[in-house]
């Protein structure tokens, strides 16, 4: 090979004597800083080796002489943040909802946690303004399906709605097309009886009326304004979860609708459920 | 050695060997899609009986009037190189590459803009996006790489390509495993392994596919004339092999049955998400890296018409590149349930990574000293110094992100979105796309490109694109990443996740402005090239790139 090694003109470099295709290879030496700064990449690494954990063994690995793993920076990590928030977070924990209201830091800082586990966890649901949307409810309006004053709220949002919890709120409205209550003729007209509650370009029936009392009223009430203890909606308040065109009112009465809000004890720690009952309270509806 | 031994030519044994294996497949295939429960398992029967139907013909036709000899050019060196295979190459490049182009560019407005996803399954972004990912890596990236190795190979060892029928078996194999795997992705077929979503009897078929690729390769490099073999080939080689081996490994699998599409992986909950990123860390190193470094290793000295510039920097360079490479994947589940000894060779492999890679770019910019002055008239190669930069760039910002101070803030934001881009945009597109300009001239022997100036506009044009692109991902990862470590002065997170997410409609619309200025690009350089095969070359080269500069 040394035979046909030749000097390239231009750099003055010998070739290596090999040629493809053309393509020949000058015998350059390797750049140095290019060299030294791969050598300092190694030789950092090794330091790293050895302070922090890293090479595994056969059933352990090695830990290194600072022995710092990420759990312990973790538990570091919210260790600080515990006691950033303990003085309020105590005095959270040990004052009842309405206390909490009526006295202005406190209710400062549950204001504050209470937005912020909010929007990321009520949000998804209920819109990040709190607006609702069809099947969720609008948590700024003064409806409330199972009660509007802090406690109620605080045990709607620890329980849930049909959830897993055992003392979940519950309720069970009949699908009266799907369990043959009624015929289609019958729930058209219950529902004309409900929509000319608030609408009067609806009439109302003497048979749709008399269908109401006998298959609505005792959840919704003769009135037709709800009855909490049952979570059943007042009907007469032009607030509508599911809709208030009338093929939506009639597909909720011929199938039913049963939301599901799950619970949070358990998820949230019981200071932020109450932060959160606080922060709900405070949107515009609270009682 | 005499020419006569390499004579083109296919033995009737070999073709009926093929065509027994093609037919007894189909037939296969016909009792899957009779036994399965799904309509889309069904589909993919019919699209392999159909492949299969197609390769029998073809097969038999081969050498078919001629005795089995097979028609080739003999070129200047006294070989017959096997070019047909490389011009249907390119042209699959190309289409891929604006299919890849075009899908990216639809789900980068999905992000902007919901509504786009048109409430069907088919077109929603969770489908579109491996069909995105799919497309521009394996049938953009896999196809160029198939067709520049079959022609540097023949080259750099003065060989016809190994096999007759083995090669096309390898071309039209690849491109049945991409029309199985996108096709699959529409239909809802995915084992959900990012890079990796095919099934497994697609994986299975690709094995099969790769493993005739390497043999072809073998078979040329081991018909070699020249005394030793060329970078290129040592590069094309480890990608090879290497793929292979991620592909075995991270796809081992259980099917439900062997007629239905689902199948459950042998690896679960942190085994199986290292070994996921074990394969997707090195698709990026041996596919997208050592792949394309072989094209650079080629295309480069042949377009400046410089020797390589450094011998040893490429021994050094590649040995460490591909040493290092393999551990570097931990570095994807920094601050996981990955065992922090994981994580932190990991992140030191990866640091002691950047210097290999750099050779490279070391390499390729400094074979053109003593060619500088061709960059003011030479689009093509000015593309692929354009290429090197991002490659540069992008294989210092990988060890930099690996570091996990910098990953805490950087991972699951769009920071990793923009550094991939300008890894694939920038370096893979660009290299490729400069061999592609390389190739078309040589293969349909006209002068020069239809137009250089049209190349000009095509590497402003894109390079545009990128610079929005991997620009407005800096920004919004940053962004999002300090808003989800926010803490307000009561020591509550500052931004609910939602908050972070709105905050990105601008820059995703500013990115996917970019997507589409590449794709428009890609669209110039297609024109480009079809009109150079028409060949309405109208001026001698130097004369129009004069006057694009000017």
């Amino acid at each position: 090979m040394s035979d046909k090694n030749e000097i390239d003109e231009v750099t003055g470099t010998a070739t290596t004597g090999h040629e493809w295709d053309g393509i020949k290879e000058l015998n350059t030496p390797m750049p140095r800083w290019w060299l030294w700064t791969y050598y300092i990449t190694v030789i950092w690494s090794i330091g790293y080796w050895i302070v922090y954990p890293s090479w595994p063994l056969i059933d352990d690995y090695v830990k290194g002489i600072w022995g710092t793993t990420q759990r312990q920076v973790v538990a570091e990590q919210l260790e600080v943040a515990m006691q950033e928030r303990a003085v309020y977070g105590e005095r959270l924990m040990n004052s009842d909802l309405e206390t909490i209201r009526s006295t202005p830091d406190l209710l400062n800082f549950a204001m504050a946690g209470g937005r912020a586990s909010y929007g990321d966890n009520c949000a998804g649901c209920h819109g990040s303004g709190a607006q609702g949307s069809i099947g969720y409810p609008n948590l700024n309006d003064d409806e409330w399906l199972w009660g509007g004053t802090l406690d109620d709220i605080h045990t709607t949002i620890t329980v849930g709605i049909r959830s897993v919890h055992e003392d979940t709120r519950f309720n069970d409205m009949p699908a009266f097309l799907r369990d043959e209550l009624l015929s289609e003729e019958e729930i058209e007209e219950v529902s004309d009886y409900v929509l000319s509650l608030t609408d009067n370009s609806y009439r109302a029936t003497e048979n749709g009326t008399m269908l109401f009392m006998d298959n609505c009223a005792v959840c919704h009430g003769e009135d037709a304004k709800g009855l909490r203890e049952f979570g059943a909606p007042d009907l007469t308040d032009q607030i509508w979860l599911f809709g208030q065109d009338r093929d939506a009112v009639i597909d909720v009465v011929s199938y039913s609708r049963k939301g599901v809000m799950p619970t949070w004890s358990g998820r949230l720690d019981p200071t932020t459920i109450k932060a959160l009952a606080v922060y709900v309270h405070s949107l515009g509806g609270g009682e | 050695m005499n020419d006569q031994d390499y004579l083109p030519r296919v033995s009737g044994f070999s073709k009926s060997l093929v065509i027994m294996a093609l037919g007894l497949g189909a037939v296969l295939m016909l009792i899957v899609a009779g036994q399965t429960s799904t309509p889309a398992m069904q589909v993919h029967a019919l699209i392999m009986i159909v492949a299969f139907l197609i390769g029998i013909m073809f097969t038999a036709n081969m050498g078919f009037d001629s005795d089995g000899k097979i028609d080739a050019e003999k070129s200047a060196a006294g070989i017959y190189y096997n070019d047909k295979i490389v011009k249907v190459g390119v042209i699959a490049s190309v289409f891929w590459g604006v299919v890849g182009f075009l899908v990216g560019d639809v789900i980068a407005w999905q992000l902007s803009f919901p509504d786009l996803n048109f409430d069907l399954p088919w077109t929603n972004f969770g489908r579109l996006r491996p069909l995105h990912t799919s497309a521009v890596i394996f049938a953009f990236g896999g196809t160029v790489l198939l067709t520049t190795s079959f022609y540097a190979v023949q080259r750099t060892c003065k060989a016809r390509l190994f096999g007759e029928i083995a090669p096309w078996f390898v071309f039209w194999g690849y491109q049945l495993f991409i029309v199985l795997a996108a096709s699959g992705y529409v239909l809802g077929i995915t084992q959900s392994k990012e890079y990796a979503e095919p099934e497994w009897y697609v994986d299975l078929w690709l094995t099969i596919v790769w493993v005739v690729y390497l043999i072809v390769f073998l078979g040329t490099l081991w018909r070699r004339k020249e005394p030793h073999i060329y970078v290129a080939n040592w590069f094309f080689l480890a990608f090879i092999v290497t793929v292979a081996m991620l592909h075995v490994i991270h796809n081992i699998s259980i099917p439900v049955a062997l007629v239905e599409s689902r199948s459950y992986s042998i690896f679960a909950g942190v085994q199986g998400a290292l070994i996921q990123w074990w394969y997707a860390h090195n698709a990026v190193g041996f596919f997208l890296t050592a792949g394309f470094l072989a094209i650079m290793y080629y295309f480069m000295p042949k377009r400046a018409e410089r020797p390589v510039y450094s011998y040893r920097l490429s021994i050094v360079h590649f040995w460490s590149l591909i040493f290092l490479y393999i551990w570097a994947g931990p570095h994807h589940l920094h601050y996981t349930a990955l065992p922090d000894w994981a994580q932190n060779l990991g992140m030191t492999f990866s640091i002691m990574l950047w210097m290999p890679s750099w050779g490279g770019m070391i390499n390729g910019l400094m074979t053109l000293s003593g060619a500088w002055d061709k960059l003011r008239t030479d689009p093509v190669l000015r593309m692929m110094v354009w290429s090197l930069a991002f490659y540069g760039m992008s294989t210092f910002e990988g060890p930099l992100m690996s570091i996990k101070a910098v990953n805490g803030l950087s991972h699951y934001t769009d920071w990793t979105i923009g550094h991939v881009h300008s890894g694939a945009l920038g370096w893979v597109g660009y290299i490729s796309f400069a061999a592609l300009y390389c190739l078309v001239p040589w293969l349909w022997k006209k002068k020069s490109l239809y137009s250089l100036k049209l190349v000009n506009w095509h590497l402003w044009i894109s390079t545009a694109g990128i610079v929005l692109y991997i620009f407005s991902m800096w920004v919004a990862g940053v962004v999002k990443g300090l808003m989800w470590r926010a803490y307000d002065s009561l020591g509550f997170l500052e931004y609910s996740f939602v908050e972070s997410v709105v905050v990105m409609h601008w820059p995703y619309i500013i990115r996917a402005v970019g997507g589409l200025l590449y794709l428009a690009g890609a669209l110039i350089m297609a024109y480009n090239l079809w009109k150079t095969v028409h060949g309405e070359t109208e001026q001698e080269p130097q004369a129009l790139a004069d006057k694009a500069v000017a």
